[in-house]
């Protein structure tokens, strides 16, 4: 997907003083200060009830209160890590499975025909539909959104290596047979660092994917987790902790997707060489 | 997985026999294999997974006297008609943010730093939020398709008018068109690719947030007939409520290529 952060081509000649430096700045903070201003102001000025909308500094204190009264069972930390484990668990064996199948995919015309029809019908089921299926057959503990995680971050996993192993120099795959190189070594060795890039742009995509899948499916079953605590504080009519919660879900989200930017830029620009 | 890179190369034909064939017998291998572990050979238990008569049955019996408070025909209408409201209302309202600040850096620096704060929030975790604001009818769901839709109908439409070839909009300049005909003949027709690229991907997340909202609380639709047929651990209603969130989420993609082959004729 497009970023806003992309350069995009600048107009032939900079307006002079709209295109400035220091205005954007100052447009900028002005915006924050908008948001965070309109914020405080209806709350205050007692245009909507706390019940609806808490205040920006009643959230900050929620916060600070989570992280050393229990809610809803666990502390705020240890609800992020029940939701990091669960989500850590299932994007791996998504990794572990979809990379390989679509490297074998890309490499054996077969197994690309016997795979991508059932790959294809099942992709068009949105992630979040699995979650009735996932407590019929994992129940309501731990394991449960184990199904639906994976099926969030399976098939980017599966694509980009496609795409990659697809996109690998024939005379590279012709070569390495030549000297000899079979099997595992050959999707290992040659295959996987061929087709890295592409597989870690997949990686990121699936990681975002599994990270709102796991979201979804804590606001529906489980008792631990972000998702489950924000669906407590709704029930317990506390808007102080689900805005604690969805600001907890969006740094999470914004560093997982950070991190796996960074890993794409360090590959692009160091593999290979 | 057609359009690969490969050269297409000698016995082409053939192979796409071949390929047909692999399917094929893979489809049926696939629904033997259903009918044959849930059926005759009793692997799996239809509380795990329905029969093909399991299925059938649930399928029937949500057509005529209905199941979860209605029949599927108004389930499915409730469903749609949420993810219309929330999509239309995204499209309204994105895309002209969009060029706003696509069209004006000011605009842009007042505005994206807000967007950047938010974003990062996945729509699905403010369902909690809306439920708590409007409850589990129409205006929770449509505000929070609304939410899925409208950041990326906004960056796509911003994108596209940022990549619009400054040559062009010079050109039209030259000939004399006022600001508003630069916007309404030169710059909305030219980023129209980008913004339905947008639309697309808005569309397919408004239709997993209904879904996921439904499932969360509601009185009817499709993620209702599912978490009331959870509780009743009727994997045929599940069964069933999927394929239709499948096929309906394919219909919508169907529906909206036809609306872009429409407005932007010019693109094949």
């Amino acid at each position: 997907m497009a970023t806003l952060g992309a350069p995009a081509r600048a107009h032939a000649a900079p307006q002079a003083l709209s295109d400035s430096a220091a205005w954007r700045t100052i447009a900028s903070t002005l915006g924050v200060a908008t948001f965070i201003g309109v914020w405080v102001a209806v709350t205050s000025l007692g245009l909507v009830p706390p019940t609806f909308l808490p205040s920006p500094t009643a959230v900050l204190a929620r916060i600070v209160d989570l992280t050393h009264e229990p809610y809803s069972g666990s502390l705020l930390q240890a609800h992020l890590l029940a939701s990091l484990r669960k989500f850590g668990l299932s994007y791996l064996l998504a990794v572990v499975i979809g990379v390989p199948l679509g490297l074998l995919m890309g490499r054996f015309r077969f197994v690309d025909w016997l795979v991508s029809p059932v790959f294809e019908g099942l992709r068009f089921i949105p992630p979040i539909a699995w979650v009735p299926f996932s407590i019929l057959w994992f129940g309501t503990g731990f394991l449960a959104p184990t199904l639906v995680i994976f099926a969030g971050a399976f098939s980017p996993c599966v694509l980009n290596a496609y795409r990659g192993a697809k996109l690998i120099d024939r005379q590279l795959i012709e070569a390495a047979q030549t000297l000899g190189a079979r099997g595992w070594t050959m999707l290992g060795q040659v295959m996987l660092p061929a087709a890295l890039p592409h597989i870690v742009a997949g990686l990121r995509v699936s990681a975002g994917f599994g990270w709102q899948s796991l979201i979804g499916a804590e606001l529906i079953v489980g008792s631990t987790g972000l998702g489950y605590m924000i669906v407590q504080g709704e029930s317990n009519l506390a808007p102080a902790v689900v805005i604690a919660g969805m600001a907890t879900i969006g740094v999470v989200g914004a560093l997982i997707d950070y991190t796996m930017r960074a890993l794409e830029d360090w590959i692009r620009r160091d593999w290979g060489r | 997985m057609a359009g690969s890179p490969r050269s297409p190369g000698r016995g082409a034909p053939r192979a796409r026999v071949q390929r047909s064939a692999v399917a094929a017998g893979l489809v049926v291998a696939l629904l033997a294999a259903w009918y044959l572990t849930t059926g005759p050979l009793e692997l799996v238990n239809s509380l795990q997974f329905p029969s093909p008569d399991d299925a059938y049955e649930a399928l029937r019996q949500l057509t005529s006297p209905g199941y979860a408070g209605a029949t599927l025909a108004r389930h499915i209408a409730d469903s749609l008609a949420l993810v219309g409201l929330g999509f239309v209302a995204a499209t309204l309202t994105g895309i002209p943010l969009g060029i706003l600040m696509g069209s004006s850096r000011l605009a842009e620096a007042y505005i994206n730093p807000v967007f950047q704060l938010i974003r990062p929030i996945a729509p699905i975790a403010w369902i909690p939020l809306t439920i708590l604001w409007f409850g589990l009818g129409t205006a929770a769901k449509v505000f929070v398709v609304w939410l899925a839709a409208f950041s990326p109908a906004a960056i796509n439409a911003f994108t596209g008018v940022r990549n619009v070839d400054p040559v062009l909009i010079a050109a039209a300049r030259v000939h004399g068109a006022s600001a508003r005909q630069v916007l309404s003949q030169v710059v909305i027709p030219a980023s129209l690719p980008t913004i339905f690229t947008g639309l697309r991907v808005s569309l397919q997340a408004c239709w997993m947030v209904l879904v996921a909202a439904e499932l969360v609380g509601s009185f009817a639709g499709l993620g209702h007939i599912m978490i009331i047929a959870t509780r009743d651990l009727n994997s045929g209603m599940i069964f069933v409520a999927m394929a239709c969130v499948a096929l309906l989420g394919v219909a919508l993609s169907v529906a909206l290529a036809w609306v872009e082959r429409w407005a932007v004729p010019w693109r094949r």
